[in-house]
């Protein structure tokens, strides 16, 4: 297949290129880019006033299968991430089972093959049964394919046993994905310690929580010389701790989401369980704090920790409502909307933080549109509005906090290894 | 007040009207202009006032009667739905609607299917929903949950204690008796002692001293029980010296230590927690000469309150759970007899079906 995209800003940082160029696409590789390709008899798109981007990256999504198909499968997840833009996925393993067995990786990534429309790749576990007291065969995870380990969803409480793990996995070229909490400083909590819950009667986790573990992680990484990536980062304190700890060379790398640039926990009032999940939306300092990370770089990547979930698990009382919320249909135009045409970051930047990091921190031959590389391209019409609208989702899930917002800048067209997956907003395939 | 009620009711029955239509004409013409009792915040001064004022006439002649039933409420279908312990509200809300000869139901703890047979929340209202209840009266262990079935049905929900959020019942009671005992709440010097961080008492009382007028807040616990930024959001003072808390007071409310919870993680022993904060009669002289002593029950003896303190004459304690049985007559007249008014203003919970 032979495309050529033609007129577009093309913004590609591993090349240093950030201006009009066109790409001609060729059996599902880049072929060239230039400022002027003439070629005849070739599928043309337009890209003119939009940014075309290497394709992006979300290392932190759920997919729910194996086990949870009702809430998404590999199908759908790889369908709303297309219709958000997103050209690879990477799966965390809380799944039923875990994936702290080669058999489960194995099987998301065939089923990947067999039913995803764009890429998508399985974390493995740390620990067996994500219980924080042994490690999981990471050799054999590795083999089957995965490309990173994480007990995303639960915390390597027992300090030793991650010693250990970062220790073993000197051995590999994988990183380790650190869900930092502090469970004991966590117990039960419904959201962010502070005046909201005060106003709410809803029991708080601070901060804290995280930082405490952030900090334990980043000693035992330095101890160990081995890449320890945080997800999901929100707090204060934790993105100074990271930030210090880049400065003295530490091999620490980190993410957040856009709902914790976009949204304070104010947004729990009336308590709204799509403003429920793990960390916790934080205060306003906090959220500030997240988008000056944004600006100077000490923040990574932008993840969407997408967590689709059943309407029933979200209308019930607050409590007991589950965590988290859909992402990978928003991510792109939050991240527009909120920090690209705020100036808090540049359309550089983002491309950065949403493809060439995610890549680099992954080791995929990734984030790049060098001529030779995988046709995984991204385009964004930075001047195009949309009312976000639920139930024109891709995604099973509808637990959304976005619902009716109008953001500007979407994802207008997405590309996985030369084809065209979604086109004006829409999955064609 | 912005009406005085007492000589309202004093002339009206010195007229020996019925006492329906002293109801009636203490209501004034005035209906409640919120559909449900859920929190504080939603309710209206001239709310609070107009439930004072029909309270009255139940507190001064109605509760006294050998025979106390009147069909205000005949017909009424009222369903007590308790998803926690509770014996004055409960029974103090049971009873006024028996009184009032509404047909009372309670649904509690293991009587309700949901809890036994994995039915949700919202189905087991839709169930209550579809047998046409015309109040529902609800406690729940976690917060904003009757706000959250409130959005589900058309008739009036009270919240009878909500997590550790909200009891706005209990805490209209003890507005009502701090005006019986004091005839005025602004101006006056209010101090809160104890738990406040699980105390939904505390969560509607701050609110309503607050929308009250109440002249200064005062709250005195261990910094574990106070929550954060309670200072700020409640427009209070937070103090840890209960003798320099307690300081020319005109009103002292002492909350109740949760054994169950307290005790474990929060405090190292309730002795300790009484040696500092329990209010006796030495502290008890630091406040104003005339200053009155409350609690919400139930009152661990000698943790919270010293026996001298409480069985004393400065102690409105059983006055309390009088006013709180007058209180919900008056709420449940005004609510199966009035016009039905707005829902919460408050925001609730997002659409989440479609």
């Amino acid at each position: 297949m032979r495309l050529l995209i033609k007129n577009g800003h093309v913004i590609d940082p591993s090349n240093k290129i950030d201006g009009k160029r066109d790409i001609f696409i060729d059996g599902g590789f880049i072929k060239r880019v230039a400022k002027k390709i003439q070629i005849s008899n070739v599928d043309t798109v337009n890209a003119s006033g939009k940014y075309v981007c290497p394709g992006f990256i979300d290392m932190h999504v759920h997919l729910r299968e194996p086990g949870r198909e009702d809430k998404e499968t590999i199908a759908t997840c790889a369908r709303a991430a297309a219709r958000g833009g997103f050209t690879t996925i990477v799966g965390m393993p809380n799944t039923t089972p875990v994936g702290d067995d080669q058999t489960v990786v194995s099987y998301v990534n065939q089923k990947a093959r067999e039913e995803g429309i764009i890429n998508v790749h399985a974390i493995g576990n740390i620990t067996k049964g994500a219980q924080g007291k042994e490690l999981a065969q990471i050799a054999d995870l590795i083999k089957a394919g995965a490309v990173a380990v994480s007990d995303d969803g639960c915390s390597v409480m027992n300090a030793g046993v991650m010693l250990r793990a970062l220790e073993y996995l000197k051995m590999f070229k994988i990183p380790l994905i650190s869900h930092a909490e502090d469970t004991d400083i966590a117990g039960e909590w419904a959201m962010h310690e502070g005046r909201i819950s005060t106003r709410l009667g809803l029991s708080g986790k601070p901060a804290a929580a995280e930082d405490i573990m952030i900090s334990r992680e980043i000693i035992l990484s330095e101890h160990t010389s081995t890449p320890v990536h945080f997800t999901h980062v929100n707090s204060k304190i934790a993105l100074e701790l990271i930030k210090a700890a880049k400065r003295r060379g530490a091999k620490i790398s980190c993410d957040t989401c856009p709902h914790y640039f976009s949204l304070t926990d104010e947004a729990v009032i009336g308590y709204n369980p799509n403003a429920k999940m793990n960390p916790p939306l934080r205060s306003k300092d906090h959220v500030d704090a997240v988008k000056k990370a944004l600006n100077t770089g000490v923040i990574d990547c932008i993840t969407t920790d997408h967590a689709p979930h059943l309407l029933v698990e979200k209308y019930k009382e607050f409590d007991y409502c589950e965590n988290g919320i859909v992402g990978l249909e928003t991510s792109i135009p939050l991240v527009m909307d909120k920090l690209v045409s705020k100036k808090i970051i540049t359309p550089k930047q983002m491309v950065e933080l949403m493809s060439v990091n995610p890549a680099r921190i992954l080791n995929l031959r990734k984030g790049t549109l060098s001529e030779g590389a995988a046709a995984d391209i991204t385009i964004i019409d930075p001047k195009s509005i949309e009312k976000v609208d639920k139930n024109k989702f891709e995604s099973k899930g509808r637990n959304t906090p976005f619902h009716g917002w109008e953001l500007k800048g979407l994802p207008v067209m997405t590309i996985v290894n030369g084809v065209i997956v979604m086109k004006d907003r829409k999955v064609i395939v | 007040m912005a009406i005085n009620y007492r000589r309202m009711y004093n002339e009206l029955n010195s007229k020996n009207e019925e006492f329906e239509n002293i109801l009636v004409k203490m209501k004034a013409g005035q209906d409640l202009s919120t559909k449900d009792i859920l929190y504080i915040d939603d309710l209206k001064k001239e709310d609070i006032e107009l439930i004072f004022r029909v309270a009255y006439p139940f507190k001064q002649e109605f509760i006294h009667r050998p025979q106390k039933k009147i069909p205000l409420c005949k017909g009424k279908f009222q369903v007590n739905f308790f998803f926690e312990d509770s014996t004055r509200t409960r029974t103090s809300f049971e009873i006024a609607g028996k009184h009032l000869n509404a047909d009372t139901v309670n649904l509690s703890g293991s009587s309700i299917s949901m809890a036994k047979k994995g039915e949700t929340l919202m189905d087991t209202v839709r169930t209550i929903r579809s047998m046409n209840a015309d109040i529902i009266i609800m406690r729940h262990s976690k917060a904003g949950t009757p706000g959250m079935i409130a959005k589900e049905l058309k008739c009036p929900v009270i919240n009878a204690g909500d997590g550790w959020h909200e009891h706005p019942t209990q805490t209209l009671l003890d507005l009502y008796t701090i005006e019986e005992a004091k005839g005025r709440i602004a101006g006056l010097k209010m101090l809160l002692v104890g738990d406040v961080l699980h105390s939904r008492v505390a969560g509607s009382l701050l609110r309503g001293w607050n929308k009250m007028g109440a002249g200064e807040i005062r709250v005195c616990g261990p910094p574990t029980m106070i929550p954060k930024g309670l200072e700020e959001e409640f427009n209070c003072k937070v103090y840890y010296d209960i003798e320099e808390a307690i300081k020319d007071v005109d009103v002292v409310y002492a909350l109740r230590i949760q054994w169950e919870r307290a005790a474990s993680a929060f405090i190292p022993t309730v002795r300790e927690y009484s040696k500092r904060f329990c209010i006796n009669p030495d502290r008890l002289k630091l406040a104003k000469p005339d200053a009155i002593v409350m609690h919400a029950g139930p009152i661990n003896r000698e943790i919270d309150l010293r026996t001298e303190v409480m069985e004393g004459p400065q102690s409105k304690v059983e006055e309390m759970v009088t006013n709180g049985f007058c209180i919900r007559l008056a709420l449940l007249y005004l609510l199966l007899k009035g016009k039905p008014g707005e829902p919460s203003r408050q925001k609730r919970l997002i659409e989440v079906r479609k």
